[in-house]
């Protein structure tokens, strides 16, 4: 109750908040020195570090002081958008890239194509391509990829031994196997995999290792009765039918690193900045029992999220040009590695990955072999909600209510309805 | 009646607060309800759309949105009751002439009102925990089977129910206790040496007097309750299979997370009516008791 009453003054507020700080900022800029401000948005633990990667880049270009201002990321998407609407968004700004297609919408982004042909640091074919494919909306490129965040496995070696299996499993039938085998040997109360029942990563990355698209080409109607599909889903309440997944939200686990290394369950789905996590929390006695693998797919090898931040830069920005500047910089290998090594988060490109800081981590080599195989999720604004409703119909498929052909069926009448808005915006755009 | 314009002076600075703050916003919030304002809106005033009565025929045709209400009915049925019984039980035993150390359990007892809801939820998490939790090894001691408090759909309102009550209470508890003491004791010395028991001086004296205060208190807690929100968005985000979705929550979900503010000022106005509807009827039921 109070929470929303909080909502309600902090969307005004934050309006309020962002105009003053344009209004401040134009003040301090006044002052007659010929430096230029660069106003630039970072999220999360990525914008408490940035800032020390930032004295070597006006070292190096003394005509401009950049002025990060760090945004949680809970904040950050409202923050984004209201500072849209008082018309006060930064030059440059980290992008969680699945929210490019919502800005693309808004007409916030800059083309970076121009600025891409002519650079010398940023090489598009240097980047992952699943990765890139995400900054860019029909011709437009409107963002760099600045890390990465794709999904792979995590598992127990030692209990994937004790099952029977020296290698984890590459494809659906060798995972099927393991999964097995696995729960077999832990018994009743423990299982083979955790898929938290409200997270949609999972689910996702399955059907984006499908052959046929979760939308239509066009991003106008759902496609999630379609068979590619539907294999997808059929396998992931195949996990939790067989008792190798308990059925439990993110929330009801206590700590992941607790019950992994109690081997409450050998396989998890996730990300980059668990490789850390893992490290660092598992009890001592199973330090070295676990290790990364590619998500396996239908037959073989399979894809995985594209997920991660961009930096791009706002229509409204004053200083383009700097602003530009200071993504080579970001985007430049050797500060990359820098970064890598402040934050953990995974280059986008694969220059960076020679460094033995990146090859020599064991940890890491699976998501490089991944990183070739990321999907990018539908371009359109609506997506994470779509994405959202795909994850209830499968916790109803999961808890018996309705049975997998129903749940597609009416998850493509519910997309089918969150895209009513585009279908009409883009016959508008047709008959002009 | 006919103000002289020293009075519009001094009304005027309450006026214009009220006016810019609460009364635009509502007739913003109004006018919202009939167009499909969204991200799209956002980016050009030409990709809005006047839609008329719509997005409530819509919403009416939203299998979610009938689940939200009824999950906010289902709380406010058993919350109300069960809030404002824990409250009356505990002024009617703070009150008691038998109790020891009133003042600090007065402020034991008020301590859920003023402690904060997150730091409330996080420990709630752990304590209703379905492996590791207190709840749950306390109910193995008498046998009991381990509950899924958060995870199963049957037991998720009822420990936001659980939440919610405990967090509440102690507000009214205290305003019925100041009703209490007001109660001059020579009435209950008449009654008793009329005979009446103790029950009989409840049922006849005690009740009767607190009446009023009764009804305010249930008028603002079943409006109150009906706003739903804060508990499910830190404890549960609305599941497992969204049985905790509430009307408001739903509303959140829909402006806040989707940007969809045509749907979710729809969902305000529908929300708006119904608390205004219950409240009033409430109010209608207690003043036709009062005069019978």
């Amino acid at each position: 109750m109070d929470r929303l009453r909080a909502v309600l003054h902090v969307v005004p507020g934050m309006a309020f908040l962002a105009g003053g700080l344009l209004l401040l900022c134009a003040a301090c800029t006044s002052p007659a020195t010929d430096k230029q401000t660069l106003r630039f948005w970072a999220m999360g633990r990525e914008g408490e570090v940035v800032s020390q990667l930032m004295p070597e880049f006006e070292r190096r270009n003394p005509g401009i002081h950049v002025d990060v201002q760090q945004l949680p990321w809970t904040a950050a998407h409202e923050k984004l958008l209201t500072a849209f609407a008082a018309d006060a968004l930064p030059d440059v700004c980290q992008l969680g890239n699945t929210w490019i297609p919502e800005f693309a919408a808004l007409d916030a982004l800059a083309p970076l194509n121009s600025a891409v042909a002519h650079s010398k640091i940023v090489d598009a074919a240097d980047y992952f391509p699943g990765i890139w494919e995400t900054n860019t909306i029909g011709p437009a490129l409107l963002g760099i990829p600045w890390y990465v965040d794709t999904r792979v496995l995590f598992y127990r070696k030692d209990l994937l031994a004790r099952a029977g299996f020296d290698h984890p499993p590459r494809s659906w039938n060798e995972w099927e196997q393991a999964l097995a085998a696995v729960k077999r040997e832990a018994g009743p109360g423990k299982y083979a995999i955790l898929l938290p029942i409200n997270e949609f990563e999972p689910l996702l990355a399955l059907g984006l290792q499908q052959r046929g698209p979760l939308l239509s080409d066009d991003g106008g109607h759902g496609r999630f009765s379609s068979p590619a599909f539907r294999r997808a889903l059929d396998f992931y309440v195949r996990m939790f039918r067989e008792q190798w997944a308990p059925s439990m939200q993110a929330g009801a686990i206590s700590n992941v690193w607790t019950e992994f290394g109690r081997g409450y369950f050998s396989f998890y789905i996730s990300g980059p900045w668990n490789i850390e996590e893992f490290k660092r929390r598992m009890p001592p006695e199973h330090r070295d029992d676990w290790m990364t693998a590619p998500l396996p797919g239908p037959d073989g090898p399979g894809a995985s999220t594209a997920g991660g931040a961009s930096l791009v830069i706002f229509r409204s920005a004053k200083r383009p040009d700097a602003a530009w500047r200071l993504i080579e910089y970001l985007s430049s290998t050797e500060v990359q590695v820098r970064f890598h090594a402040l934050t953990g988060d995974l280059p986008p490109r694969r220059d960076p990955w020679r460094d033995p800081a990146l090859s020599g981590d064991v940890y890491a080599k699976a998501f490089l072999d991944q990183l070739e195989r990321a999907r990018p999720t539908p371009k359109v604004p609506e997506w994470e909600r779509i994405a959202n409703e795909m994850q209830l119909a499968a916790e109803q498929v999961v808890a018996g209510k309705i049975d997998v052909d129903q749940a597609t069926r009416v998850l493509d009448t519910r997309v089918d309805t969150i895209l009513e808005k585009r279908r009409w915006m883009m016959a508008r755009a047709k008959s002009q | 009646m006919r103000l002289p314009a020293a009075a519009w002076a001094f009304v005027a600075p309450a006026t214009l607060v009220v006016g810019v703050f609460f009364v635009l916003p509502v007739l913003a919030g109004f006018a919202l309800s009939v167009t499909d304002f969204d991200i799209y809106s956002l980016a050009s005033l030409r990709n809005l759309r006047f839609v008329g009565i719509d997005n409530y025929l819509d919403l009416l045709g939203t299998p979610l949105f009938w689940q939200a209400l009824g999950n906010t009915l289902y709380f406010v049925a058993v919350g109300v009751p069960l809030s404002i019984g824990l409250s009356l039980g505990c002024a009617l035993l703070l009150h008691s002439r038998l109790a020891r150390f009133q003042s600090f359990f007065r402020t034991a007892l008020f301590a859920p009102v003023v402690t904060t809801l997150v730091a409330v939820a996080v420990v709630w998490r752990y304590l209703f925990q379905t492996r590791y939790g207190m709840v749950n090894h306390a109910l193995a001691q008498a046998g009991i089977d381990p509950i899924d408090w958060l995870g199963d759909p049957h037991y998720a309102m009822p420990t936001i129910i659980l939440l919610a009550v405990w967090k509440n209470f102690g507000y009214n508890m205290v305003i019925l206790l100041a009703n209490l003491q007001t109660i001059p004791d020579d009435i209950y010395a008449a009654a008793r040496i009329d005979g009446a028991s103790p029950l009989q001086q409840l049922w006849r004296i005690t009740l009767p007097i607190l009446q009023p205060t009764l009804i305010l208190v249930g008028i603002l807690t079943t409006a109150g309750y009906f706003q739903l929100f804060a508990e499910p968005y830190v404890l549960t985000q609305g599941g497992p299979l969204r049985s905790t979705v509430s009307v408001l929550y739903f509303m959140y979900e829909e402006g806040f997370k989707w940007w969809n503010f045509g749907t979710a000022s729809t969902a305000a106005v529908l929300l708006f009516l119904l608390i205004f509807a219950v409240t009033r009827g409430l109010a209608r039921l207690s003043g036709r008791e009062a005069a019978a």
